[in-house]
């Protein structure tokens, strides 16, 4: 595990383990409402020793928020990121693996899903779903299917004309045996790499989502939300947005920067 | 660093002596790597005189390349560093000077204008993007300053100096527009427009046809001849030494371990290591008079009968009979990628395998080898024709059945590096035929798995390794005990040796032979290497665009050649042995005959006449 830790992907990886463990502790340790509770006389305060970070309009923590909204928008984009591996992955698959007419089919499919923006897709989804967090994972996770089926078919495209797919094949295996043993670790590097990108982009979908407000509903706190409360104090109170914004950047940043290292911990040639 | 230090004359040299071209003293090159300091060459010392061709032989890994890299300085681009030594190399009418102090400008204007360089791959040294005129022209232009006219009517007398037929239309053609062998002229024409003093030639045949090999090798002769060049040639080929060659430099892992004038090293090898790679080269030839095929000589075993124990030699019954063999590839085209024509890799082949016995397709690429072996295991789907495999017909079996006749026969591929799934550990690999077929109870199978790994004489430590911890040649290995693993009656090996260097590929050759007198196995070997061919063989079939065009036992088609198409094969094999070069230049004029072939069209059936009992010939009229 040391080599693996470049200063890049020291850095990186502290980022999302900071993230993730406050996604899971902090709703254990700080009581809900304290994400709630207004102070009314404390509205838009700047960062003090009372308040770290400051308070937003309503005169909520926003050190508080910020911290009990990782959790939603982290579970979400994660949840999304996992449902797109679950669709992209069988799909992209079985186009590359087989190939021909059933990869002609699938493949315009995709290329219709990925002539819509991805925002403007989930948004629709979300919209005729209706908003909430469990919609809004499948509108996220359904929006980005095309990529991933994507890169999956090229990558299995290419493996599948490998020497050692062929020799398996005479040596035997059938078609599951092909593509569980030899076709799919195989194409897993790449996939880890943009799987980690796409989380990245699934915490901006989210934090879009909320915005427009199909996302994550009020009284709960995501940071997509924050940023959102946040645009018409903008002006007066700008860290209400600079402190979501900040944490969405800095996650997004350490997944980027550690995406590298999950793929080479995977690869028996780096070990 | 940028001065030029004078080359110091020896004393006590008699004036008359040829002052070299180039004089390598005490090269060492160090490449940075993340485990430290790697020793590219060390201690590397050889001349050049003018108009001399040293070849520096070796197999990979010797250092041969980061020699030839060093002389131009392209080295430094791969990482490496001169750490040591000097590269005096003599400029036309100027003092020698160090190249391994010179300045970038200095060796800029040096390399194409007095050094020039061929490279290995004629499809990647020219850039797809221009035009041949526009790269042949480009060096012209700088170093010698040509205005474009006049760089131009000098291309074309340079494409008319390497037998390119057609010069003029040649030089508006882009490089995908030219065949591999007409690519590796522009490229040599190429290094040849400034008329160098030295030119490096990096394994400049290994990616071509032998015929093609024939041609160039000539050609680089010939300029040689014609303008005094001197050649420096890597190879790790002895037979192309053996052609090319006024004196050697044998090198391994970075060292000299002999050097000498080309009929000293072939007749009389001092190293132990050049004794070992001559006796690993097949010569073409050396069967004469034999019939059944014989082991190589390696450093640790002598050479001899392969012998055919398991099968008592009586009546040889047939194991794999084909049948009008037929397998084509559609080319589509047009908007809708519609199926426009068919390429006829395998055309109307006919043979037969006898139990015990080796049967080589060879010939050159595209000719249909691997196309045929594969279309046998039904890899690639034949259209037409009868595969009968101990009785019974493979081509009309349903996918079921034919996964389980499979296990019958096996495969080995060509490229060790990717035959094997880099993410399973080869004990699962090698495993993995019995797993499938289900030919052992889960706890029988590391037991079986464990033998396999000493029937190929690779150590069980090595059971639980991924494939990138291995070397080429413990690769194939591991590649054939997975092929031997479901006890197979055939194998069918595709350039299984082609990749490997030839001291592994000696051994690799005799522990297939080993297992076939064991087990009885019967090979279909696909090569495109007659001497390797003519040494493992009973029988052989020399295939042509698609077609089997000759026939028989293999001491009935090395010895009586009898198909022009055979005749011109073999005499175009560089042979590993100075006295009996063969330098013929013929023109590349001749078009490439295509295998692709308009929709709906039906080619004649092959017409054999069969000149003496089990030798065919097809009729070429």
């Amino acid at each position: 595990m040391k080599r693996f830790l470049t200063p890049k992907g020291a850095i990186g990886v502290t980022l999302v383990l900071l993230m993730f463990l406050t996604a899971v502790v902090a709703p254990l340790v700080i009581p809900a409402d304290f994400a709630t509770r207004m102070t009314m006389s404390a509205r838009l305060r700047p960062p003090s020793s009372l308040h770290w970070l400051g308070t937003d309009q309503l005169g909520r923590d926003l050190l508080y928020r910020v911290m009990l909204g990782a959790r939603t928008s982290l579970m979400i984009a994660a949840a999304a990121v996992v449902m797109s591996l679950a669709l992209g992955l069988p799909l992209g698959m079985i186009s590359g693996f087989y190939r021909g007419r059933i990869d002609n089919v699938l493949m315009r499919l995709v290329d219709t899903l990925l002539s819509f923006p991805v925002l403007l897709l989930a948004l629709t989804i979300s919209a005729m779903l209706g908003p909430s967090v469990p919609n809004a994972i499948i509108a996220i996770g359904v929006a980005f299917t095309p990529f991933l089926a994507r890169i999956v078919r090229g990558e299995a495209l290419r493996v599948t004309q490998m020497p050692y797919v062929e020799a398996a094949r005479a040596a035997g295996a059938n078609d599951v045996q092909l593509i569980v043993r030899h076709v799919l670790p195989n194409v897993m590097p790449p996939i880890i790499v943009q799987a980690t990108i796409s989380l990245a982009f699934a915490i901006l979908a989210e934090a879009g989502l909320s915005f427009l407000g199909l996302g994550t509903q009020p009284p709960q706190s995501s940071w997509g939300l924050m940023i959102q409360a946040s645009r018409d104090y903008l002006d007066v109170a700008p860290w209400t947005g600079l402190v979501p914004g900040g944490a969405v950047a800095l996650t997004v940043l350490g997944l980027n920067m550690s995406g590298d290292i999950l793929r080479d911990v995977f690869d028996p040639r780096t070990n | 660093m940028d001065q030029m230090t004078p080359f110091p004359l020896q004393p006590g040299t008699p004036a008359d002596a040829p002052q070299p071209l180039v004089s390598i003293e005490n090269l060492r090159v160090e490449f940075e790597t993340d485990g430290g300091t790697v020793v590219g060459v060390d201690d590397v010392t050889f001349t050049i005189n003018p108009g001399e061709t040293v070849c520096v032989v070796g197999e990979s890994g010797s250092g041969k390349s980061v020699t030839s890299l060093s002389l131009m300085r392209l080295v430094e681009f791969g990482g490496g560093r001169i750490a040591g030594g000097r590269l005096m190399f003599a400029p036309r009418d100027a003092v020698a000077i160090d190249l391994a102090g010179a300045a970038p400008e200095f060796m800029r204007a040096l390399r194409g204008n007095e050094i020039g360089m061929i490279f290995q791959e004629p499809m990647t040294s020219l850039n797809p993007v221009f035009t041949i005129e526009r790269q042949l022209t480009d060096g012209l232009r700088v170093h010698r300053g040509l205005r474009r006219g006049e760089a131009r009517a000098r291309a074309l007398q340079l494409l008319r100096n390497v037998r390119i037929p057609e010069p003029e239309r040649r030089l508006g053609q882009y490089p995908h527009e030219l065949s591999g062998g007409m690519r590796q002229r522009v490229v040599i024409a190429m290094a040849m427009a400034c008329e160098p003093r030295l030119l490096i030639a990096d394994e400049p045949t290994t990616a071509l046809d032998v015929t093609i090999q024939a041609e160039i090798l000539a050609l680089i002769d010939r300029l040689k001849r014609e303008n005094g060049m001197a050649v420096l040639f890597i190879t790790h080929d002895m037979a192309v030494v053996a052609q090319m060659a006024d004196r050697v430099v044998v090198m391994y892992r970075g060292k000299i371990v002999e050097e000498g004038r080309v009929k000293d090293i072939f007749e009389d090898p001092q190293a132990d290591y050049t004794r070992m790679l001559l006796a690993a080269v097949p010569k073409l030839g050396d069967m004469g008079g034999t019939v059944a095929p014989e082991r190589m000589r390696t450093l640790d075993a002598e050479g001899g009968a392969a012998g055919t124990a398991a099968v008592k030699r009586g009546k040889p019954q047939p194991l794999l009979e084909v049948r009008n063999l037929s397998t084509r590839f559609p080319v589509k085209g047009g908007v809708l990628r519609r199926t426009v024509a068919n390429v006829h890799a395998v055309e109307d082949v006919s043979f037969t395998i006898n139990v015990g016995e080796t049967l080589s397709l060879v010939g050159e690429s595209g000719c249909g080898k691997s196309t045929c072996g594969r279309s046998i295991l039904r890899l690639v789907e034949p259209q037409a024709g009868e595969i009968w495999l101990n009785g019974r017909e493979i081509r009309g079996l349903p996918r079921g059945e034919l996964r389980k006749a499979r296990r019958e026969m096996q495969m080995v591929f060509q490229d060790p590096f990717a035959s094997l799934n880099p993410y399973r550990r080869l004990r699962d690999q090698v495993a993995e035929p019995l797993v499938n077929f289900g030919l052992a109870p889960k706890a029988e199978i590391e037991h079986r798995v464990a033998q396999l790994f000493d029937r190929v004489e690779l150590p069980r430590s090595f059971l639980d390794r991924y494939p990138h911890e291995l070397s080429g040649g413990q690769r194939q290995r591991v590649a054939i005990a997975r092929a031997i693993a479901p006890n197979p009656k055939l194998v069918i090996a595709d350039e299984a040796v082609s990749a490997l260097d030839v001291s592994v590929q000696a051994q690799v050759l005799n522990l297939l032979m080993e297992l076939q007198a064991d087990l009885g196995l019967s090979f279909l070997f696909i090569s495109h290497d007659f001497a390797v061919v003519e040494r493992i063989s009973h029988h052989v079939g020399v295939m042509y665009l698609g077609r089997l065009v000759e026939l028989g036992p293999r001491p009935a088609v090395f010895e009586d050649p009898r198909h022009p198409y055979t005749k011109a094969l073999m005499s175009a094999v560089p042979v590993a042995d100075p006295r009996r070069r063969r330098m013929h230049e013929a023109p590349s004029a001749k078009p490439i005959a295509s295998p692709i072939l308009p929709l709906g069209h039906q080619p004649e059936a092959s017409r054999y006449d069969e000149v003496t009992p089990g030798h065919f010939v097809l009729n070429w009229n």
